[in-house]
């Protein structure tokens, strides 16, 4: 009786711990949704009422509709919302493709040198972009890639490509040459070996780059900052443009964030597995 | 049959040559990381060596090591440095900490542990831009949610400016960088754990270790490599941390939540002297240097047993 009753007890306390961290972890988040449905003057009033009484679109609606001379206007919103998904669906795309060759090469040909591109792969995620920030700045203003797509995508390679790289290696390392070996001895080359044994084995692998790729250049923000002006501005770079400024485009701010938090969010979601998978690389085996 | 295998390796063309296509086939993405990162980087070097001033390149000129010398004595530089260790290195300690406990409680069995465990990617999915204008509302002096949790939990009697306090500021910018990084410690720290056998703590058990012991003796050195990738990945990107502090607070109150990052950005992009912003960003990269070697070390050594 006594054993029983600890044990409930203990039970209970992990369901309340357990509860403690949901709310941690989605009550921000949470609030920035609600906000994003709500009114002025809902939001303004105090106390704060935590839930509108009459959720409304309007945030999302001004947004994509309403011209004219708000700072947050649908000009800018629509154009930054289609530059960041040109250039995080190509840079995904490149850094896939130039990285599925290399990590290929590097997990099964063991030519010399390919220790080295391992080391290289690793010491280049640590590098901080604010050091490459000014030197690529010099560059791409004598190239005139600065404010273009390609020159953004270009940039986002130095941060998806090593990443893919990385991650596809580990991937490949994992699956068993014999097949492989075999294909080898029945006179299939190298690239035969890779398109027609290796790629068909590596689907989750191949779904977990892309969307490490695609969040990684979706997300970015510094270089963004500093090289789009008008053209390329990508959406992080608007959603930061109108939260330093003054005024009370708060909500269409949290509308903005939203939409921006959902492609990364909801393909995290989605693909967990595969994600977590691609985070522990590395750290754990 | 040894001799047609033989026949056929002969006839392989010399694409097929593991030296030859393995070149071949890095080359492509050598090339382009060669561009953005290796070329950059030698090339800021040689930036920080010269006085190169956008607004007066009438005076630009090789200098050799003076702006380090400089940067040495650059009290604002030297104020954002010490604002950016003290930022990573207690987001450090916190995000430790609390992964390690979040961890250890959805380590236990309960119902909708797999939907708790997905939540976790959701802060680290979320752009950090998105995160720091999330932050800024709800720090709001007058509007924000905190303000209005705490007055309703009456915990403060009226409305206060929080970013405007220099102690204030410092924490709660620490506490949006801890919301969205803890949870890689976490998801770090559960693949760690699942990998530590049932039988240690069955054995622990029969010996009557408490369970402060176990965790003490079994769990703590087992997850200790795991813990110190994650810290020390973590330490790196404090020392990253950009746009978090530039929505939220500017650097301000008194330049207090200066990240060095911001301190560059202005120096470059704002004063428009490159040459003394490539060298601030080359003496900060500094500080990360040990434990960047670290992680390379120990993550290489992983990936070489593989």
């Amino acid at each position: 009786m006594h054993l029983s009753s600890r044990r409930t007890l203990r039970a209970l306390l992990l369901y309340v711990i357990v509860l403690m961290i949901v709310i941690w972890t989605i009550a921000p988040y949470l609030w920035l949704i609600i906000s994003s449905f709500s009114s002025k003057i809902e939001l303004l009033t105090v106390p704060l009422r935590w839930l509108p009484s009459r959720p409304t679109l309007e945030n999302y609606r001004s947004l994509f509709f309403e011209y004219g001379e708000q700072s947050v206007n649908a000009r800018l919103f629509i154009r930054s919302l289609s530059n960041s998904a040109i250039i995080s669906l190509s840079t995904m795309m490149i850094a896939v493709v130039l990285g599925v060759l290399a990590a290929y090469a590097i997990a099964r040909l063991r030519f010399r040198g390919s220790q080295w591109m391992i080391l290289a792969m690793m010491t280049i995620q640590l590098i901080p972009p604010i050091i490459l920030v000014i030197p690529l700045y010099v560059i791409m203003r004598q190239a005139k890639l600065l404010d273009t797509h390609l020159g953004l995508i270009i940039v986002d390679l130095s941060i998806a490509l090593p990443l893919v790289i990385w991650l596809i290696r580990s991937y490949f390392a994992s699956i068993p040459s014999e097949l492989e070996d075999a294909a080898r001895i029945d006179g299939c080359t190298y690239l035969d070996a890779l398109f027609r044994i290796v790629l068909p084995l590596s689907g989750p692998g191949l779904v977990s780059v892309m969307i490490f790729a695609f969040i990684a250049s979706w997300n970015e923000y510094l270089y963004a900052f500093i090289y789009t002006n008008v053209n390329a501005k990508t959406l992080p770079v608007l959603i930061g443009e109108f939260s330093t400024k003054l005024g009370l485009e708060y909500l269409k701010i949290a509308a903005a964030g939203v939409l921006a938090s959902l492609p990364p969010v909801v393909l995290a979601l989605i693909f967990q597995r595969f994600i977590i998978r691609g985070l522990t690389a590395g750290a754990i085996k | 049959m040894l001799n047609l295998m033989r026949a056929k390796n002969l006839y392989r063309p010399i694409s097929d040559n593991p030296q030859v296509l393995g070149l071949l086939l890095t080359l492509p993405a050598l090339i382009a990381i060669l561009a953005v990162v290796f070329f950059p980087i030698v090339s800021s070097f040689w930036l920080s060596l010269h006085q190169k001033d956008l607004s007066r390149p009438q005076f630009d000129a090789f200098i050799g090591l003076k702006n380090y010398f400089n940067l040495l004595h650059d009290s604002r530089y030297l104020n954002s440095l010490w604002v950016t260790l003290r930022f990573s290195l207690t987001s450090v300690i916190l995000e430790v900490v609390l992964g390690v406990s979040t961890a250890l409680v959805l380590n236990q069995r309960f119902v909708g542990r797999g939907f708790v465990r997905g939540l976790m990617i959701l802060p680290w999915a979320m752009p950090s831009i998105v995160n720091a204008a999330m932050w800024k509302w709800i720090y709001n002096a007058d509007y924000g949610a905190l303000n209005a949790l705490l007055t309703q939990l009456h915990l403060i009697d009226s409305y206060k400016i929080w970013l405007a306090d220099p102690k204030w500021a410092t924490i709660l910018i620490i506490l949006a960088n801890v919301w969205k990084e803890t949870p890689f410690t976490v998801i770090l720290v559960l693949a760690a754990l699942q990998t530590i056998p049932e039988d240690l703590y069955e054995a622990a058990r029969v010996d009557g270790a408490s369970a402060w012991r176990s965790f003490l003796h079994i769990t703590l050195p087992l997850i200790a490599p795991v813990l110190m990738v994650a810290a020390m990945l973590q330490f790196i990107w404090g020392f990253q941390t950009f746009e978090l502090v530039y929505v939220v607070t500017g650097g301000g109150p008194f330049s207090t939540t200066e990240l060095t990052t911001l301190r560059i950005y202005a120096t470059t992009f704002r004063s428009l002297r490159f040459g003394y912003g490539a060298a601030m960003a080359y003496l900060t990269s500094l500080a990360i240097l040990i434990p960047a070697v670290f992680y390379i070390r120990s993550a290489y050594r992983r990936v070489v047993e593989m």
